[in-house]
């Protein structure tokens, strides 16, 4: 066990409006697969996962593949294999996950995405910005949404989605 | 204004950074002559009509792009990646 | 007066509002504009520039008389239209542009002398004396002029911007709008039906139209009704579409929380980016005037407005109306009003062979020449054939014809096209990609030609959308003739009103092309016609007509001004919702941040990073105390900042160190495993793109780092780089700022200070790197220094960054080290030389900052070529040098350098200064900068200038590295 103290980058309590929810989420480990050219298959035998087409996220056990811009994906789950015909970088401590679950979700990225986000399907995965942020999302579930920012924009990131949620929720209890 | 990245599908210009001229793409070889690099850093044309200019999708895959469009219209006719990409193959 | 039985108001809902501190009652649903008018106020503004007492003059956004000021509890809104706010309890509302009272308007003096206030009177009359125009004509003009004021406080009103998507965007809900919704809906079509007003429906909200043989709003009730339970359609009411963008964008402005009492985070206004495959301008089409002696009398009003105000709001504006048009539409407001119990005195038509009316008096052939009363309309004038007759009358509905609303088609550069038949502009097709015009906006005037063109425009979009034929059964109604004689102006000697809001009279028009403004572009700009708030909309195509005849030329000869964006107006505060405060920017947060916070250091931005300037401690009362103790901290025992901020690249595979040799200038792919090398970057233009590190971590796996300022620079350069040149490469490479916090170690003491903190000696050379494990956690560690001292960049996962940054901190302080901040770090970068982009601004070559020997020779690399060309080196380039002033004083960043004895002119500038300090090392100020030929004058005497500073000071010229130049700290 290592003497330092973790932290994670906001250590906030969820926040919850209108019946959606914000709350920082760990996904563990994170590890940018990037496959040297003509290596996406060889890489995907080696990982027994196939490398994701754009905006997929293929799946094995808990492993997820989420494909995370041009020629590159992220391992969520386990840690890969060495020897892999990739590049392999520790992406766990770079970014900070946020859920955003429940009614309005659709409602409140719609303030901060542009994309139109009310079809998406899970499995779905989208890099966009959130405003002025990077950002991927993941589609989960009954449109429940995985926001991964960049770590050190943490707090800005916490303050866009909640001043949205806020503006949403006084636009519910209007009608 | 809205482009087609040939890799996320049709999104907002803000997701994206504007380079220049398209240009950029055909650099001299090594030890061409000065007026080869002065032309390729320097000299663009400016037609009212179809251009090619380079944008980057930097709020998105990270993909250069090589984007033919109109000057005068503002039709956005094509939209290339500058190196196709490998893995995963296109959307 | 208000009507009984009549209008859409909710009369068991009473509500009070306030206007000028009278207090007044209306109904909910009632506009103030309707409001204002059952309770027979009459004069509710005063105009721009003569002051005259204006009165509503339309019932829609148009409204160029009824601007007023809402006052609310944080903020103070000017030029609202009063037909547009819809009445709330506790309505506060301020008439403007008058004092020091509506009624009493001391500046109405302005109408009196209006003869020497033509068109361009200030352009001619405060000419000279030039130092007038500042001190005396420009704040008197501007306390004169103006609409409205704001409260002078910050608005703390919230606003909101969002982002909405569909296959069809459907403009204006009216006959047209409606059926085309209904129709692309029903066919399964994701459909934004989008109208500025609170309620669908349009014109046929108004008008007492039959549809299926029943009350054209039953129909609408109908439509509405099946729209909200489809849940492929979005209904947007109270929004205003303002601009047609490219590729299908469209702005709009939705009025959120304008309507109702304030309510806390309830937005005000929502700015709507609306992406759509295909559209549809259903818009509608605005009544226009005619010019007359005084046609701005309150109590002149558009006639269309007087069946919206009566059957919308069960409001009339007076109690014997006339009717002034040169169509047949005015007719059926006639009708309207009769039946309502309202006395229609006479219906003045300027057609010779205008239709009869049952019932009413019709004059053929006549016109309206002139409006008596000043304070509300008393009287009008006939004019038929040679005599004129006087009518009494306190209202005149005037219907000088129809002007499709179609400037959304203008934004993308369509130029809109004159149709004779209608005497007005009609949109041309295909002016914005993907839209169709249909109704009203189209030049199609009669509710059955709406329904059908509706229906039309739906099929055609369907179909391109691939979304089948979209068939419908058109419902059943009327095809009212149209039937327009044009009118714009009626003779006469007084003044005639075109554009009411900016007081533009026929006159005006007439003279600017007596003067030779003859252009439509020149009048506008001349007479500032159309400049208004309501940009136009009332006014610009009689404008068009006058100038036209005035010119001698006709109407599609004199050309049109083009409509741009927005539609109608946009606040400001609605485009930048949620850009102050914390939403100004994104922030980036070091893992140090809270631990420099609890020392009370004051954290400054360095691009979106937020970095501490330097750490006080008690008794200290500047900066500079706790800069000189944390810089002579570092060179006498050990100081830690954090560096996370530093870009760091993670670069792997086979062709890494190939790709390396490309984009730095010298050679990297030689360096020894476990080992650093400096790195110069150039642009392709030669001239220097940034400066940092690359480490060997493994074979094929090295980590570049780069400035802080560069980091997102130089990630989109190498992607292009690979992308554009050696995409085949094998090579890749990633952003891993953010996965690693990294602290800098410096000074004597600072092997001490690792070797504790890791329980063993680091055992690294100069220039050297090593994984390590930190308290358990496995890090990074490497040799390098930025102060010119014994220097160690320890790095560990991010989540573990504040942890060690505290133990750090800790163990420092026990040595008699600490904390340094951005001062000192400067300070110590400076004393040794070592550059930041403060030099390598853009402008510099490898030559300038004394690199030219990091371009190898054997290798191409970027920016290699245009490096070589004639002028990026050599005597004429300005070269890197320090600077030491003469005397103990401070220099500026910024200031120029001369030689002794030279005149202080630009061409006699010898060079100028990026960086300086006080270095409490050598006890004296330092500057960097770059001399012409700097490298050669060392020991030179410059004087150094700061104008705008007021600094002028002797300093010699030297090295730029002032401490230990042989660099014998570094490699101890």
């Amino acid at each position: 066990m290592p003497d330092l103290i973790a932290k994670s980058a906001l250590g906030f309590a969820p926040f919850t409006l209108a019946g959606t929810t914000l709350a920082e989420v760990d996904m563990g480990q994170i590890t940018a697969i990037a496959p040297f050219p003509g290596q996406s298959e060889a890489l995907s035998r080696a990982l027994g996962m196939a490398f994701p087409a754009p905006g997929a996220v293929t799946q094995s056990g808990d492993a997820r593949l989420v494909w995370a811009g041009r020629d590159i994906a992220f391992l969520i789950g386990p840690v890969p294999p060495d020897g892999l015909p990739a590049a392999v970088t520790d992406q766990s401590d770079g970014w900070v996950s946020l859920a955003l679950t429940g009614a309005c979700t659709v409602d409140v990225l719609a303030r901060l995405v542009p994309l139109d986000l009310r079809a998406a399907q899970s499995g779905q995965v989208f890099r966009t910005a959130l405003n002025h942020l990077p950002l991927i999302v993941l589609v989960g579930i009954e449109r429940s949404f995985t926001l991964l920012t960049y770590r050190s924009m943490a707090k800005t990131a916490w303050h866009e989605i909640t001043e949205a949620m806020v503006k949403v929720g006084a636009r519910a209890a209007t009608g | 204004m809205r482009l087609t990245c040939p890799l996320c599908g049709p999104r907002d210009r803000r997701e994206f950074y504007y380079y220049g001229a398209a240009d950029y793409l055909r650099r001299p070889a090594e030890g061409a002559s000065p007026d080869d690099w002065n032309d390729y850093l320097h000299n663009r044309d400016n037609p009212a009509g179809l251009t090619q200019d380079l944008w980057y999708h930097e709020q998105g895959c990270c993909a250069w792009l090589k984007v033919t469009r109109n000057t005068v219209t503002h039709e956005i006719v094509a939209v290339e990646a500058v190196a196709v990409a490998d893995a995963g193959g296109a959307a | 007066m208000r009507i009984d039985g009549k209008g859409r108001i909710d009369r068991t809902r009473p509500v009070t509002f306030r206007f000028d501190g009278c207090t007044y009652a209306g109904y909910k649903g009632d506009t103030l504009a309707s409001a204002l008018i059952a309770n027979d106020v009459r004069v509710v503004g005063r105009s721009f520039k003569y002051h005259r007492p204006r009165g509503i003059l339309t019932a829609g956004s148009e409204e160029p008389n009824a601007l007023v000021e809402i006052i609310g509890p944080s903020n103070q809104t000017p030029n609202t239209r009063a037909t547009v706010q819809e009445l709330f309890e506790g309505l506060e509302v301020r008439s403007q542009n008058r004092w020091p009272s509506l009624g009493f308007d001391l500046l109405e003096v302005n109408d009196l002398v209006a003869p020497f206030l033509s068109a361009g009177f200030y352009y001619k009359t405060f000419m000279w004396p030039r130092r007038f125009w500042e001190g005396l004509y420009e704040p008197l003009i501007r306390r004169a002029a103006g609409l409205g004021s704001l409260s002078g406080r910050h608005d703390e009103g919230v606003y909101e911007k969002a982002w909405a998507h569909c296959d069809m965007l459907v403009i204006g809900a009216g006959p047209a709008g409606l059926m085309t919704a209904l129709t692309a809906a029903r066919a399964g079509a994701d459909v934004i039906l989008a109208d500025e007003s609170s309620e669908l429906g349009g014109r046929l909200l108004s008008d007492e139209a039959e549809i299926d043989g029943a009350p054209a709003v039953e129909w609408v009730a109908g439509v509405v009704a099946e729209l909200t339970s489809m849940p492929n359609v979005r209904l947007m009411t109270r929004t205003s579409v303002t601009g047609a963008y490219d590729d299908g964008t469209f702005g709009a402005l939705e009025r959120v929380g304008l309507h109702r009492r304030p309510r806390p985070n309830l937005p005000r206004e929502c700015f709507w980016r609306i992406v759509a495959k295909r559209s549809v301008l259903a818009a509608g089409a605005l009544e226009r005037s005619v010019a007359f002696e005084d046609n701005d009398r309150p109590g002149v009003m558009m006639a269309s407005s007087l069946p919206t105000y009566l059957n919308r709001y069960g409001v009339v504006p007076g109690k014997r109306i006339a009717l002034f048009t040169n169509n047949d539409s005015a007719r059926a407001t006639a009708r309207s009003l009769m039946a309502a119990g309202v006395e229609v005195a006479a219906i003045i038509d300027s057609r010779t062979d205008a239709p009869d009316e049952p019932g009413m008096v019709v004059h053929k052939g006549a016109q309206v020449v002139r409006a008596r009363g000043r304070m509300g309309l008393r009287e009008i004038t006939i004019a038929k054939g040679g005599t004129q007759t006087r009518l009494e009358v306190d209202c005149l509905g005037v219907s000088g014809g129809w002007n499709p609303t179609l400037h959304l088609t203008c934004h993308m550069n369509g130029r809109p096209r004159w149709s004779d038949e209608l005497a007005a502009f009609v949109p041309n097709e295909g002016a914005i990609p993907g839209m169709m015009v249909a109704g009203a906006a189209n030049g199609t005037f009669s509710t059955h030609g709406c329904l059908a063109a509706g229906a039309e425009a739906a099929r055609a979009s369907l179909e391109a959308l691939g979304l089948g034929s979209g068939a419908v059964d058109l419902p059943q109604t009327t095809d009212a003739p149209y039937n327009i004689a044009p009118l714009w102006q009626v003779p006469g000697k007084g003044r005639a009103w075109l554009d009411f809001a900016n007081d533009v009279t026929v006159k005006d028009v007439a003279l600017s092309a007596q003067e030779g403004f003859r252009s439509v572009e020149h009048m506008k700009r001349y007479t500032t016609q159309g400049m208004a708030p309501d940009q136009g909309k009332n006014s610009n195509v009689a404008a068009l007509a006058v100038l036209a005849d005035a010119t001698g030329r006709g109407i599609v000869q004199t050309g049109t001004t083009t409509f741009r964006p927005p539609y109608t107006p946009v606040s400001i505060a609605a485009m930048g919702a949620g850009g102050r405060g914390d939403g100004f920017a994104p922030q980036r947060f070091l893992t140090s941040d809270q631990a420099s916070r609890d020392r009370g250091a004051p954290m400054i931005e360095t691009g979106l990073w937020y970095r501490p300037s330097y750490f006080p401690k008690p008794g200290e009362t500047t900066w500079r105390e706790a800069c000189d103790r944390e810089v002579s901290m570092v060179r006498s025992s050990v100081g830690v900042t954090d560096v996370s901020t530093l870009g760091k690249i993670d670069i792997q595979g086979p062709d890494a160190g190939r790709f390396l040799d490309f984009v730095y200038s010298n050679t990297v792919s030689t360096l020894p495993l476990g080992r650093v090398r400096y790195g110069l970057m150039l642009r392709e233009d030669g001239h220097v793109l940034d400066d940092g590190t690359c480490a060997r971590l493994g074979e094929d796996h090295w980590l570049m780092t780069t400035t802080t300022a560069a980091a997102g620079l130089v990630m989109r350069h190498l992607d292009f780089v690979q992308q554009a040149f050696c995409a085949r490469w094998r090579v890749r490479f990633a952003s891993v700022t953010e996965t690693w916090a990294q602290f800098a170690v410096a000074g004597p003491l600072a092997r001490d200070l690792i070797t504790s903190e890791l329980g063993r000696a680091p055992g690294l050379p100069f220039m050297g790197c090593t994984t390590v494990t930190v308290q358990g956690v496995q890090g990074r560690l490497f040799r390098i220094s930025f102060s010119g001292e014994e220097g160690y960049e320890i790095a560990v996962p991010t989540r573990y960054g504040e942890a060690l940054f505290r133990d750090l901190t800790a163990r420092a302080e026990t040595m008699g080290g600490g904390l340094y901040g951005m001062e000192a770090l400067n300070v110590l970068r400076i004393e040794k030389g070592f550059i930041t982009h403060a030099e390598i601004h853009g402008r510099t070559t490898a030559f300038d900052i004394g690199m030219e020997r990091m371009v190898s020779a054997k290798k191409d690399c970027i920016g290699k070529a245009a490096a070589a060309r004639p002028g990026m080196t050599g005597p004429e380039r300005e070269q890197l040098v320090g600077l030491t002033p003469l005397t103990d004083s401070p220099v500026t960043a910024g200031a120029y350098l001369f030689a002794q004895g030279v005149a202080l002119t630009r061409e006699n500038s010898a060079g100028y200064i990026t960086s300086v300090g006080y270095s409490p090392t050598i006890q004296s100020h330092l500057a960097l900068g770059f001399l012409k030929d700097g490298r050669a004058r060392h020991g030179e005497t410059l004087r150094l200038i700061d104008r705008l500073r007021g600094v002028d000071v002797l300093c010699a010229v030297v090295d730029p590295v002032f401490h230990d130049p042989k660099g014998e700290k570094l490699r101890a």
